[in-house]
């Protein structure tokens, strides 16, 4: 990564670091706070899910310098991604030949 | 042999080779993870009820505190990288170090946090609920020592290689720094999940 090699970008850079911490740090309180707020279970796990994945999204991004990498790296993730999705749903074939219980 | 491309990019990859190495293998252990979070989900769902961590004992208060102290760490983590790319070296030190004492709090709070479920008679054979959260916290913090073992080792005697080959050396940082975040970042999931939902 060229935009990382000289000194002045690395100190912009750990600028936003340290913004991002704070903001981890503010959406964990967040995610705390809403838990309290006794919302139906369908809402509370989608709420906290959007905001973990918003902060698993800015530590992958800016920590682990996912915005800018090269490609190849991203079609790793993206079959990562897609596989990741088929287990997920592989709870929901469970259900295809019984009803819901809740 | 000489390891090739350890900071030198591979011309067809555009990496050098351990950074797409840990890539690969961080792919893996979202699979890992991945499949324990989809067993979650079936017991979740297959189960007539399912009980709040809270109810059940667990700190949501410890738990915050955690979460903050490896969030905390993956940013000391960025800084060590970030400090050797500006060549500080004691800076690298100090941030490392912080990482690594980050490490032992996490796991300090961690094992507390065992204790006492385990003083109120909660084992991983209690129920469901806490079979797969012994199974996901357990294995997460086996991750965050096996990632303390790395990162100590940077700390202490293998960073000489500062000294040889600096570049090399940063390059297994910022690697390194990629696993630490990608605990980080499992926890991230973990925590809402088993303690607030």
């Amino acid at each position: 990564m060229s935009a990382h090699n000289d000194a002045e970008s690395i100190r912009k850079e750990v600028k936003i670091y340290i913004t991002v911490f704070l903001g981890l740090a503010v959406l964990t309180v967040l995610t705390v706070g809403v838990s309290y707020f006794h919302m139906p279970v369908a809402l509370a796990i989608l709420v906290a899910l959007v905001i973990a994945t918003f902060k698993g999204s800015l530590v992958a991004a800016i920590f682990m310098h996912l915005r800018a990498e090269r490609k190849l790296i991203y079609w790793v993730l993206v079959l990562t991604v897609i596989f990741f999705i088929v287990l997920m749903a592989i709870p929901s074939i469970s259900q295809w030949d019984q009803r819901m219980i809740r | 042999m000489e390891i090739p491309y350890t900071t030198e990019t591979r011309p067809d990859t555009g990496l050098y080779n351990a950074k797409l190495g840990v890539w690969l293998f961080l792919a893996s252990e979202v699979m890992l993870f991945g499949s324990l979070f989809s067993s979650y989900i079936l017991l979740r769902t297959g189960a007539p009820s399912w009980p709040h961590g809270r109810d059940l004992g667990l700190s949501v208060p410890l738990a915050t505190i955690n979460t903050m102290v490896l969030i905390g760490s993956s940013v000391t983590m960025v800084l060590a990288w970030a400090s050797l790319k500006l060549k500080e070296f004691n800076k690298y030190r100090l941030y490392m170090g912080l990482t690594i004492l980050a490490g032992f709090a996490f796991m300090g709070i961690k094992a507390y946090e065992y204790a006492t479920k385990f003083e109120h008679h909660h084992f991983p054979k209690t129920n469901t609920f806490f079979a797969i959260y012994f199974t996901l916290t357990g294995l997460h913090g086996l991750h965050v020592l096996g990632g303390m073992i790395i990162n100590g080792y940077f700390w202490g005697p293998g960073a000489k290689m500062w000294e040889t080959d600096p570049e090399r050396f940063t390059n297994r940082i910022e690697v390194a720094g990629l696993y630490w975040h990608f605990v980080d970042l499992v926890w991230i999931f973990l925590f809402p999940t088993l303690y607030l939902l």
